[in-house]
Formats: C-alpha cells, structure tokens, sequence
C-alpha cells in the first residue's frame, strides 16, 4: 500500500479524491475534444480546423467554454424548469460516478469496489435517465423523439456490454477491476510471458461487441440517432443553450474517456505492464513508480480507443432506429450469449 | 398498373397500414411534428408538416412559398435579356443551366441559333454547372444521414468546377453569361488544358465518393428499398431528370430532344435503375456526373473555331409568337413556355422547374415511412428550394 | 459504330426523333376522340404542337391523351390575354400617359376569353409533346386533371391563387405560396406590382449607341 511521508487527514485524502476525479473526467474530456474532435476531424476532411486561438488553435476549447459561459442561461417558457436544469447535471454525475471505480495504477484509484464492473455497468446507465428527461421538460418535439430514441437505444445497447464483459469476468475470475488487470498482467498466452494476457486476445469478440456497445452509448455515429441533427436538429439538446449545453459536451466526451478507460482495463491490461518484465509476482511487489507510469499508459490506451471511436464517428453515416434496434437484438446479443457459453465452456475444460 | 416486386409490394403495405391508422385517429392519439421552415435538413425553406404515429409518418405534406420571388410576374416588366439576371437564381447551384432553355425559346421565336461554337461552349458550360450543382448533392447526401466527411470533399472538389466557371464567364453562382444568338464571351486562354485537368479530379471525386458512401453498408440499408416510386406514379407526378431514370424510365432530354446544342455530338449512356428507391435515385445521380464530365471531355476537344455571338439585332425585339423549351437541367426537366406579343420583353414566362414537381410527390412517397426515411427521401429527391418557389 | 446516347439503343420502343406526321396523327387521335370538342390546332413544323379544346371536354382531353400514352405530366398553368395596363413601368415617366391598350388577343390556336387553362404532356416513348389549351368560361373554372395526372395537384393550387381559376373536382386547393389571407390574383395582368409602381425602373432599356463596330444588320433606333 501507499507509502507517504506525511500522514494525510481524512478531509484531505477526500479533497486529492476530489480533485483527482475532477482531473480524471476533465482532462481526457479536453485532449479528447482537442485531438480528435477538433483536429483528427479537421484533417480527415481536408481542412485545418481551428488554428486562431494559441499555437494550433490548442487554446480553442478554453475560448470556446468561456463563450458558453458567458451566454445567456435560456430555458423554454413552457419546459419544466426544475427538471430541465437538473438533466445535464445527471448526466455529467454519472460520468463522475463512473470514474470512481477506474484503477490508474497499483496504488492510484478512488475506491476499491469488490464488484467494479457491476458499479461500472449499473451506474453507466444512470445517464439514461439524465438524457430521458431532458427530451421529456425541454417540451419539444424533437427534444422528445430524441429522448425517447436514446432511452430505447441506450437501454437495448447496455445488455450486449454487460454481456460482453461476462466473458471477462469469467476469465479473470473476479469482477474487481484491479484484480482483472493483474490477471491480464500476471498470466500468460502461447508461453509468451513479455506479453501477458490480455483478454482483447482471447475475448476478442467480446472486445468488439464492447466497443460497439460503446459507441451505442456514447450516442456517437452510426448510433447518434438520439442526436441526429439533420432529422431532430439536436435531440435531447435542441433547447440547450450556455453552459447546461456545455455541460453535455463535457459529459459527452468525458464519458467517451472513462468508457475507454475501461475498455482499456478490461480488455487490454489497464494501468499494467506485464509483471515478468520486472519479474514481480503478484499486485504487492509492483513498485510504486507505476502510480505515476501507469495514469500515462492508460491515458495512451485511452487515447487509442477513443481515437478508434471518432474515426468511426467521422466517417459513417447513422443507422435508421429499427435497423439499430434489430442490430442489437437480434446480432450483438445472440453472438455476446455465445461468447459467454464458449468462454465458460473453455474455462471449465482448460 | 406495372408488376411489382417484393420491396415496392412491402412499401405499399406500410402505406395502407398508415392509412389505417390516420381513420382511427381519434383512437390512437398521434403527433404532428412541424420540420421547418428552419430545419438543417430541408436545405431552404421548406416545411413538412408530418403526423405521427410513433416514429411512423401517417400523412405529411408540404408546405412551399417561403420564398416565393414571383419571377412569372417580374419576367413581364423585364426586357429579353434582363430576364436572365433572375432565373439565373432559380437553381443556384446550377445557374447556367437556367439561362439556356429560355434563351433557346427566345431564340426559337426569333428564328436563329447560336453558332456552332457558342452551341459547343454552352453544352460544356450546362455540363458543369450539373456537375457543380450534383456533387454538392453527393456530399450533402452524408450529411443527411450523418456522416459529415463527404461533404466536405465535395465542397474542395466542386470548388475547382466553380473556378472554372468563374473563369469563363466571370460568376461564380449566377454567371448571367448566355445572351440571344450566342454567348457574351470567347473561353480565356489556357481554360481547355485546365478544364481537363478538373475532370479528371471530378472523376476521381466520384470515386471517393462511391467508396465512402455508396459502398457502406449503412448507407445502403438507409436508401435501399426505402422511397420507392413506380414508374408509372412518377411519370403520372411529372418527375423529372435522375428521378424519373431511378424508376426505369429512359427519358433524358439531352438525348430525346433536338435542340441547337452540342450533346449529339457527344457520346454518353443515360443511365436509368429499375428500383425506384432512394438508392437508384443516388446512384444515378453519381453516374451522371462522371457521365457530364465525359461529356465534357469529348466536346472539349472539338470545339469548332469560329464567332461566339450570331448577328442579332443590337436592341432585341422578339416576334410574336409561342415556345416551349425544356432542357436535362441538373434537378430535372426545366422549361419556360414564352408568350411573346412583339415587344422588347415577355408578355408572359411560365416557368416548369423541376423541383417544382418532384417535391409535389412528398405527400405520397412519405406516406408509412419512418421519420429518418423523410430525410433520407427528400435527400434523395434532391430539391432546391429556389426551384420550387421560383 | 453504336453509339451511347443513340435514341435507339436500350430501350426498343423509343424512335427516332418525331416528325410532324407523327404529330399529326395525335390530332387526328384526339379528334376522333374528342369529335368537335376539339377547336383548334397550330403546328409549328418541326417544332411543336398546339390544341384547343372546349373548357367542358377539359378532363376528356386529359383522359384521352393518357391513354394515347402521355403519361409524363410536364405542367399546367393558365394564360392571361389582357394586355397589362400598366404597360412595363419602363416608360418615360415624364412622358404623356397613354392610352392603355386593351385589345385581348390570343396566341397559337385561338381563343376566345381573356383566360386560357394551358397544360403541357409528353409521351415518353414517342418522343413528342403536346400544349393542349382551353377557353375559361364565365363560371371562371374548369374540371380538374387531378383524376388522370396527380402531378396537376400543386400546379392547379398555383393557378387558383395566381390566377382565381376553380378546379372542379379538385379536393384541396389551398394557396400553396401565398399567405391564406392574400387577396387578388398576383399574376392576372390587372393585378398592379406594386415595388414597379413606386419606383421607376432603373434598368430602362438604354437606347444610346454603344462604341462597338456595328455591322449594319443592327437596329440602331
């Protein structure tokens, strides 16, 4: 365990807990926006993106918050007030919730679920209710066929992720997100112990349904239907304006990050390298340099997989709701159920 | 009636069963959902209104007029050549191809024609600005349905046709370059060698194109089997040009019609899809661009030498007289009937734009589809809203 | 060598480009279907062709020239004859009022009222054309096309709101353009545009010699 010099008070390991959380969600949230959806974007369409504020417009996001900041806070004269200003804030919450679970390194993680990836899934679907009723107060149509498209969908979406990670729990014999990446670093595949497990290897379409049920639920293209700005304007967020709207950009992305943050630890070996590199045994003798390598490593994962999501988001068009509903039902889930018995059968056998 | 397959038999389903349920309305309540005027997805200002059941479209109708210009009325106060300045911005993205058919009727009721080389450069000036014109619809088309990149190279590519245009006559969106008997201006130098250069990007374009949209297997679950339109309900519509061709109908203007313009001189297949779909209506627009720019090639080369402008009188006055000229215009068949009374100016245009027709067919054709097909359908329709409220 | 865009190619049915025997035996099929319905005809040789046809044989005419295999509908609009009196607005101002001239005379193929309904189908296979024109009566309506194309749909709501022709049997006609409180009929000749009667028109046609070679064929009055 983590050894200090100085002994911290309770009220001060909350506060680094606190900031920690805020560090965690915010600064994916902006190299996320900055990266990909301002200049991966940019260059994918022939065009520079923004270039103005600060050496390659790397200032743009701080401009472009505080011109949201500044706008005038607008809410519909027939919107139900009280509800309609809380929805965003549900949404980033659940974010926050989220990120509470994410191990960054042996030592560096908020809290030590035994039933991580239960929390993760569950409180992942918080969001649903926070963009639920934002269509429902905004009293708009749009905003309402937005809201209830993104309830059916998110809710359709959530059983193939959960299933997807069954496979994983099943290999990794714990559902605690910590255990998951030792088991991922300790282990080994073909007798090639540099490379450890990682379960993309063997859960390999389990990683896939993942991603895909990822994207469902970052409402990104092809799966924006919820959003579909050329049929419902905006969705959910046609009557935002300010900064509640800033606060579902954040959520958006943010989400986007500590999604892939776990993907990155159920699938790919988290914070880890693999322990033989240095010869540890198990999660004990890792050294504690790792608390500040292992952030960056998942920061690069994280990177990786985000990048994949918005290459995707770029470049495809969205699926119609009935086509994205059967392509859950009946594609992701079937196939997901089958992963399960394989895996388990494997499991049992081997 | 014409057999029908098995998609266009489902779709017909779908719309009895909206039917059905618009007569127990009172039962089930629905929504009316009102897209537009302001709508990213009507490109103008056009608004439909859609009743809802569900996400279903029980009934949805049109409604035009927010940008009605009364050119019919101002075409009467102008002279002969002052009217080009305004149905130029009919279809502005296509603004050339405006000017000829009412030029040709002029010229029609005045007895002359144009040389052969102002024939010549006004073909390859119509054939751009359809390829201008149709591949902002191609880019346009992924935006409607998400995804944003293809549109983004068809501005860079178009970009080039604009150039070209705006090198020849000297405008990029309303060139106002055609005149009675001819063509205000010779082709600057060095536009031939330059012209076939941007073809050829023009041609790789379509091919970016077909890869990244035509060739996704979402795009193609959006548009296939999705819209249909029987040959027999749009020729019966008036639907024109890549509308009309999508339902199996072989009719192209430029080739079923002689006029004193060069497209006889040019080899080209008419492409037409036995689907009826929102696809076919895509693609046959995609093939007609790599098409125009063939068209292009070829008559770029044989451009006869010789005057631009034949001997017309320096102050016009057009004899008494009636004339119908319609041409393949990029949206569909454009057409002005002129009433001449001997006057310097029109007694009476009656404009026939494309988009006129083509979007009176919303009301049947949106009937049983569900609220992403509306988009994907107008989209492929492919409307200008200037060309509908003229 | 075959080419591509050859008329011929692809679809059998398609001829070549119509000759005016063939548009003569459209009348002679519309008369043996109308009988003396049918009023008048102009043929432009070469070009086009124009019938006139009583106001009640309207929708016969539209029945019968679908199942002659005009099926495509290009447009149907309406002709206004009066001379406007408010001339171009392009007149010296300063010049003596003139009388304005309110001879009403109609173009190809006759006619005898101030309005004439004029529609306009195509045989797809044959190639060809055809403007069929008819009188308005005093009742101020004709029977509507919307029975035979649908496509007449919008184009007779145009004319009504432009032009204040009925279209009976017509289920809807609503102003498709102008507000639903608009009075008058914008496109009838007696129908002022206002912005005209304001403002002179800038653009009054310049009757000074221009510094170009003139050839002599010129008209330079």
């Amino acid at each position: 365990m983590i050894q200090l010099a100085v002994e911290i008070p309770y009220w001060g390991q909350s506060l680094l807990r606190v900031l920690g959380g805020l560090v965690a969600v915010l600064l994916p949230a902006g190299t996320i926006v900055y990266v990909f959806l301002f200049k991966m974007m940019s260059f994918m369409q022939s065009r520079l993106g923004p270039m103005e504020a600060g050496p390659y417009g790397s200032m743009q996001l701080l401009a472009e918050v505080s011109k949201w900041l500044q706008k005038e806070d607008i809410i519909p004269e027939n919107a139900d007030a009280k509800i309609f200003k809380i929805a965003p804030i549900i949404v980033l919450a659940s974010t926050f919730l989220l990120v509470v679970v994410v191990p960054f390194g042996p030592d560096a993680w908020f809290t030590d679920f035994q039933a991580g990836v239960f929390y993760a899934l569950a409180i992942g679907s918080v969001s649903v209710i926070g963009i639920l009723i934002a269509g429902w107060s905004s009293a708009n149509k749009y905003s309402y066929l937005g809201g209830l498209r993104a309830a059916g969908q998110l809710i359709a979406y959530e059983l193939p992720m959960v299933l997807a990670v069954v496979g994983v729990v099943i290999q990794a014999g714990s559902m605690n997100l910590q255990q998951i990446v030792v088991a991922q670093n300790t282990q080994e595949i073909f007798g090639l112990d540099w490379i450890g497990l990682p379960f993309v290897l063997t859960q390999f379409v389990g990683f896939l349904i993942f991603m895909i049920a990822v994207q469902a639920e970052l409402t990104q293209a092809p799966f924006d239907m919820p959003i579909a700005e050329s049929e419902l304007v905006s969705g959910y967020m046609t009557e935002y304006s300010g900064f509640r709207f800033l606060i579902f950009f954040i959520g958006e992305f943010a989400t986007a990050g500590v999604f892939a943050f776990i993907a990155s630890i159920l699938f790919l070996g988290g914070w880890g390298v693999p322990f033989s590199w240095f010869g540890w045994e198990s999660l004990d003798q890792v050294e504690n340099w790792m608390n500040v390598v292992g952030p960056l490593i998942m920061l690069s994962k994280m990177m990786l997989l985000v990048g994949i999501i918005m290459w995707v988001r770029f470049s495809y068009p969205r699926f119609r709701e009935d086509q994205l509903q059967r392509f859950a039902w009946k594609v992701l889930i079937p196939v997901s159920l089958a992963n399960i018995a394989i895996t388990a059968i494997l499991k049992v056998a081997v | 009636m014409t057999m029908l397959n098995e998609r266009q038999q489902l779709s017909y389903i779908a719309a009895q069963a909206a039917d059905a349920r618009l007569n127990v309305e009172l039962e089930t309540e629905g929504m009316t959902l009102n897209i537009g005027p302001q709508h990213p997805a009507t490109h103008g200002t056009l608004r439909i209104i859609a009743r809802l059941d569900g996400e279903q479209v029980v009934w949805a109708e049109p409604v035009a007029g927010y940008m009605h210009r009364g050119y019919e009325k101002l075409t009467e106060v102008r002279s002969f050549p002052q009217v080009t300045t305004l149905i130029n911005r009919i279809d502005w993205l296509g603004s050339f191809a405006n000017e000829v058919p009412f030029i040709l009727a002029a010229e029609q009721l005045m007895e002359i024609e144009a040389p052969p080389r102002a024939q010549y450069i006004r073909t390859i000036l119509f054939e751009l600005s359809r390829i201008a014109n149709v591949s902002l619809f191609l880019g346009d088309l992924g935006v409607q349905m998400g995804a944003i990149t293809p549109v983004f190279m068809a501005f860079r590519d178009r970009e080039y046709v604009l150039n070209l245009i705006e090198g020849a006559t000297g405008g990029r969106f309303h060139p106002n370059f055609d005149r009675i008997g001819g063509l205000k201006d010779d082709l600057p130098k060095g536009w031939i060698a330059e012209t076939k250069q941007v073809m050829k990007k023009l041609r790789q374009f379509c091919d970016e194109i077909e890869d990244l949209l035509f060739g996704n297997e979402i795009f193609q679950s959006r548009t296939r089997g999705v819209g249909i339109i029987p040959a027999d309900v749009a020729k019966s519509y008036g639907l024109s040009g890549a509308n009309l061709r999508a339902s199996g109908v072989d009719w192209d203007l430029r080739r079923d019609q002689s006029l004193p313009m060069a497209w006889d001189q040019a080899d080209f297949k008419v492409w037409t899809h036995p689907d009826g779909d929102s696809w076919a209506r895509c693609w046959i627009r995609l093939q007609e661009t790599r098409e125009a720019t063939k068209i292009v090639d070829q008559l770029i080369d044989n451009i006869p030498a010789g005057p631009v402008m034949a001997k017309v009188p320096r102050i016009i006055k057009v004899p008494e007289g009636e004339a119908w000229v319609s041409t393949e215009n990029p949206l569909g068949e454009m057409g002005y009937y002129v009433v001449s009374k001997g006057d310097l100016g029109p007694f009476r245009v009656k404009i026939r734009s494309a988009s006129f027709n083509n979007i009176s067919i919303t009301p049947w054709v949106l009937k049983g589809v569900y609220v992403p097909d509306i988009i994907t359908i107008l989209a492929s329709l492919y409307f200008i809203l200037g060309d509908i409220d003229r | 060598m075959v080419r591509l865009s050859d008329t011929a190619t692809g679809n059998d049915e398609t001829a070549a480009l119509p000759g005016d025997g063939l548009r003569e035996g459209i009348v002679d099929g519309l008369r043996s279907d109308l009988g003396d319905r049918l009023l008048d005809t102009h043929l432009l040789p070469q070009k086009d062709l124009w019938v006139r046809v009583q106001p009640d044989a309207w929708a016969l005419t539209a029945a019968a020239l679908k199942t002659q295999g005009f099926e495509y509908f290009c447009f149907l609009s309406v002709l206004d004859w009066l001379p406007s009196p408010f001339g171009k607005g392009e007149d010296d101002p300063e010049a003596e009022p003139t009388e304005p001239n309110t001879e009403i005379k109609q173009g190809y193929a006759g006619g005898a009222s101030r309005f004439q309904v004029f529609a306009r189908v195509t045989d797809i296979k044959r190639h060809v054309g055809v403007t069929v024109k008819a009188d308005v009566p005093e009742s101020m309506s004709v029977p509507s096309w919307l029975p035979h194309y649908a496509g007449a749909n919008w184009h007779e709501r145009e004319a009504h709101e432009m032009f204040g022709i009925g279209f009976e049997g017509h289920p809807d006609l609503r102003n498709l353009y102008l507000p639903g409180e608009f009075e008058g009929f914008p496109l009838r000749k007696d129908f002022p545009l206002l912005s005209r009667m304001v403002k002179p028109w800038p653009g009054i046609v310049d009757v000074e010699p221009m510094p170009v070679v003139d050839e002599g064929e010129g008209d330079a009055s």
